[in-house]
């Protein structure tokens, strides 16, 4: 059974058609690309994965559990399913440590010496043991980045969902977090990135996806995908954030 | 009888000034508690809710202190409850506070960005852990300033209670300015006693704005 079906879904924002009727699989351990031109709806399809956004019709199950219906209790999903943003999200009123513990305390009831255990682990993953006493203003984007990662890895979650998280950051900055995502790779993590890191998507990626328009207009293999593209759409769209 | 202004006079000045801190408090207290429902029925997503919340700070932000005043004053015997000067002026300073407060509050909740509620959102947490844990420790921050601004305006909107007989610092400087016909120095050392209230707000403020901005 794949760990995330996504059946006919359709999602708009008042008159605009965001979304119309997306159907996708993703198999546990799979690391899926999502790329299209902006407005064509891949971090909307990403936000519906964990509830973020609502669909207007279709159903989307995650895990066992039904994102879409009504009687499933979204918190408990959210746990199990990790997102990171484009603009990180820290909690700024909290140092690194703080902004790990916090969920692990509130919804995992863990005591603080357990919680505090797992977040030194963490961070120390993505390379930042020395900034666990440090505020988020104090960090680089690409270090706030990467305590976004371990702050959302710390919950433990089935799978990841990465909206755009280098568009934000300085050119210089993008190769410590795709490393952290290389990493995770390595792991066996299921992963869905949105991402103009075609290169990263090419190398990374098990597969890739490309919405166009609200639809999935090319799904196959990364590599071969990239490299010849079936469709027009796609090739012009490769052609235009590769030059 | 005019007599001279004396040391008495300056400890009675005082004395009343003790009522106009007491006034300020209850209307702080009071108007906090009620001024933080306001304002979380002005945010939650349920549409009555926020209508009786908007009607609410209409009403009392669109009329004066000064009418409250009178109508609990005089209005509340006419329903037959009988209410002193006290009871009317604290009913009526908490519930013109609340209303400001409510606003402020509203404002300083919304002024944190909608992706630290997604924020967490996407690490399980509930509305209300997300509520207490992430937004109001940042929103706390944004209204410190507002909020001192407004409690040093409650101080001194506590002297419009003079005027249904309430001896605070402002009555009891009528008093003693008619009894020993200095009005200017009796109203000189009124606001002194009134400026010396405030600036130790605004010092406080600056502390906590200090003291949160430390620990952001």
């Amino acid at each position: 059974m794949p760990l995330v079906e996504i059946t006919d879904i359709h999602k708009s924002f008042g008159k605009v058609e965001v979304l119309k009727n997306v159907s996708l699989t993703v198999e546990k351990g799979e690391i899926v690309a999502v790329i299209g031109r902006s407005g064509s709806g891949k971090s909307t399809l990403l936000r519906c994965i964990n509830g973020l956004e609502r669909v207007q019709s279709g159903r989307i199950v995650v895990d066992g559990m039904e994102v879409t219906s009504p009687a499933t209790n979204i918190n408990a999903l959210r746990e199990r399913v990790g997102m990171v943003f484009q603009s990180y999200n820290l909690f700024p009123h909290l140092t690194v440590e703080r902004n790990v513990t916090l969920a692990l305390k509130k919804v995992r009831r863990m005591n603080s010496e357990a919680a505090r255990d797992v977040a030194r682990a963490m961070v120390a993953k993505v390379g930042l043991a020395d900034k666990l006493g440090a505020y988020p203003d104090e960090l680089s984007g690409g270090q706030q980045q990467r305590v976004a990662i371990a702050r959302s890895l710390a919950m433990q979650p089935t799978m990841m969902l990465f909206d755009e998280i280098t568009s934000a950051l300085d050119p210089e900055l993008v190769g410590e977090v795709l490393k952290v995502l290389e990493q995770l790779a390595r792991e066996g993590m299921t992963m869905m990135l949105v991402t103009h890191e075609m290169n990263f998507a090419k190398n990374v990626a098990d597969r890739v996806v490309f919405m166009h328009q609200g639809n999935v207009h090319e799904d196959g293999p990364a590599r071969d995908t990239l490299i010849e593209p079936r469709t027009p759409e796609l090739r012009s769209f490769l052609s235009a954030v590769l030059h | 009888m005019i007599r001279e202004l004396g040391p008495n006079d300056i400890v009675y000045l005082l004395e009343a000034a003790r009522w106009t801190v007491a006034l300020a408090v209850i209307a702080m207290v009071a108007g906090g508690v009620l001024g933080l429902v306001v304002a979380v029925l002005r945010i939650v997503s349920f549409k009555p809710a926020n209508w009786i919340a908007i009607g609410y700070i209409n009403i009392v932000q669109g009329t004066p202190l000064l009418g409250q005043l009178f109508i609990f004053f005089f209005g509340l015997p006419l329903f037959g409850i009988q209410v002193g000067a006290w009871e009317a002026a604290a009913l009526a300073l908490s519930i013109n506070a609340s209303a400001f407060f409510g606003e402020i509050w509203r404002g300083s909740l919304q002024s944190v960005s909608p992706r630290q509620w997604e924020a967490g959102a996407a690490l399980g947490l509930s509305y209300w852990q997300r509520l207490t844990s992430v937004i109001l420790p940042q929103a706390v921050r944004i209204s410190i300033a507002p909020t001192v601004g407004y409690l040093m305006q409650l101080v001194k909107d506590t002297s419009l209670t003079a005027l249904i007989g309430f001896i605070e610092l402002t009555r009891a400087s009528q008093i003693l300015s008619a009894a020993t016909f200095k009005p200017l120095q009796v109203y000189g050392l009124a606001a002194i006693a009134y400026f010396v209230i405030c600036f130790s707000l605004s010092r406080l403020s600056e502390q906590l704005e200090k003291r949160t901005h430390a620990a952001r």
